[in-house]
């Protein structure tokens, strides 16, 4: 039977036509088949995004015994999960700061020639507020508080 | 316009038309036993299951003893559908080698290994080989108590083969004892070497499953139709697949695969630790093998006679290579049944004993 003699055929019977039905299955099946695939892909896609961790609200940690830190001398804490730098100043004052550099994140260190905090990765420069004074970096370093208790040089976020 | 340009430029490069041509002529013999012709695709299915999952498993899992195991932690307690994921992992490794077991069997009984197709059942014995070892080897991985005794107990195994056994055993574990070390080499076996041995394999398996097509059992040689390989076949194989997907995801929802205590070098094996159900009729014969046979170590013996199986297999179709041999046939068939009873019954035994 040919196409047009069917849709006579069909028309006559009362039946609807077939085109539309065909159609209508083929779009059940295009889409129970995107269905099944999102149901792979989106758990897959999910699945690669890492997971928040919830970091430690550390607002206060012990940086360094003082016998650690003479004076024109620094050194690298852990606060949280980021490190800090504690710095010993010439003249005997306590500075800590982030030692997160703001240019592009490398550490950074104290420099008992310079009396400056430096950073090695792209010779940025701090003065010892933290303030930046040379090369890229393009904001000061972040700054906290400082106490000694007994021994204990603590370091609390402002 | 626009996308037959396209076609024709790939076409003049890659001939597509050549392929499409070849694959249009395919056809899959059609009788009473061609339900058999699906499981080697379906093992196929679950392989590339097995690929994706792992991959996605990389992006978190940590191989070292230190943070093995607090990773898979991590993986199904923080890692959003990392539960699924592990899960699917380990249900669709179980799964194929299911799948791979009925396509040996079915395989061996309708003597689909017969001329020309002898390279074809050893590349495939080869991929069963493959296929434990990814199984031994990634089972250690999560780095629990039930997997440190296993690879303690497997390569003991190993190492109880006369002459070679000692020098396979230092080389598995890294070492004189089960540690780190052992872990860091699995990971490396499971997710390098493997892998691309099993492609290779795969590779010519499939390959010469194409040159040769499907075998047709000898009693259905002049009497079978044809089925069109592109869409007929493949749209089973796909409905197939599909279902497959579907049991992964209510198996891994339902009975999510468990991740046990951490491993401790210094705390006894726990009770009624057993290996995982494939290796349970191999556990459950050395169980019951005497201590001593005629002068000699049980335990070897037994170890021994396994592995003369295993050879036996690969050399299967040089043994039985004439269809007209009819005693041969029968003793081929005897040793078949033979030996699927042996698995099934010693497999329920292992797991039904304390």
């Amino acid at each position: 039977m040919n196409p047009d003699t069917r849709k006579t055929a069909n028309r006559n019977s009362g039946l609807p036509e077939s085109p539309p039905r065909r159609s209508f299955l083929d779009y059940l099946l295009g889409a129970s088949a995107l269905a099944t695939l999102g149901a792979i892909v989106y758990p897959i896609f999910k699945f690669m995004s890492p997971p928040q961790i919830v970091e430690s609200a550390e607002n206060s940690v012990v940086a360094a015994k003082l016998s650690e830190v003479p004076p024109n001398s620094g050194k690298i804490f852990k606060f949280g999960n980021k490190p800090g730098i504690l710095v010993h100043t010439a003249p005997g004052e306590f500075k800590a700061f982030s030692a997160v550099c703001t240019h592009l994140e490398c550490i950074v260190q104290y420099r008992d020639d310079t009396k400056q905090i430096w950073c090695a990765c792209h010779n940025g420069q701090y003065n010892l507020s933290g303030k930046n004074i040379g090369g890229p970096p393009p904001r000061p370093l972040e700054e906290y508080k400082v106490n000694t208790r007994g021994d204990d040089v603590v370091v609390t976020r402002g | 316009m626009r996308i037959a340009s396209i076609t024709n430029w790939l076409d003049e490069r890659l001939s597509i038309s050549t392929l499409a041509a070849v694959a249009q002529k395919k056809e899959v013999p059609r009788h009473r036993h061609s339900i058999w012709y699906y499981f080697g695709g379906m093992t196929l299915f679950l392989f590339a299951v097995q690929v994706v999952t792992g991959i996605l498993l990389l992006l978190y899992y940590r191989p070292s003893a230190e943070n093995a195991f607090e990773s898979v932690q991590f993986i199904i307690t923080e890692v959003k559908f990392g539960w699924l994921i592990r899960s699917i992992h380990s249900w669709s490794a179980n799964l194929m080698i299911a799948t791979l077991f009925i396509h040996m069997f079915s395989v061996f009984f309708l003597r689909a290994y017969y001329p020309p197709r002898e390279i074809t059942w050893v590349s495939g014995a080869f991929l069963l080989i493959i296929v434990i070892c990814f199984g031994f080897s990634g089972y250690l991985l999560p780095w629990n108590k039930l997997a440190f005794f296993a690879t303690k107990v497997g390569t003991e195994i190993a190492g109880v083969v006369p002459i070679v056994g000692r020098p396979i055993l230092r080389f598995l574990r890294g070492g004189d004892d089960v540690t780190g070390a052992t872990l860091t080499r699995f990971f490396g076996f499971h997710v390098a070497v493997l892998p691309a041995t099993a492609t290779v394999f795969i590779a010519i398996h499939v390959a010469l499953v194409q040159l040769h097509g499907m075998h047709v059992p000898q009693k259905y040689e002049h009497n079978y139709q044809r089925m069109k390989f592109f869409p007929n076949f493949i749209m089973r194989d796909l409905i197939g697949w599909i279902l497959a997907i579907g049991v992964l995801a209510a198996l891994a929802a339902l009975f999510p695969w468990e991740l046990g205590e951490k491993a401790d070098a210094f705390a006894p094996a726990p009770a009624g630790i057993k290996p995982e159900w494939y290796f349970l009729f191999m556990f459950q014969t050395l169980k019951w093998i005497p201590a001593k046979i005629l002068g000699l170590d049980g335990e070897v013996l037994g170890i021994m006679a396994f592995n003369v199986i295993a050879l036996l297999l690969f050399i299967v179709p040089f043994i039985d290579r004439d269809p007209e041999n009819r005693r041969r046939h029968l003793i081929f068939n005897i040793c078949g049944v033979f030996a699927l009873l042996f698995i099934v019954v010693m497999t329920i035994v292992g797991y039904v004993t304390k």
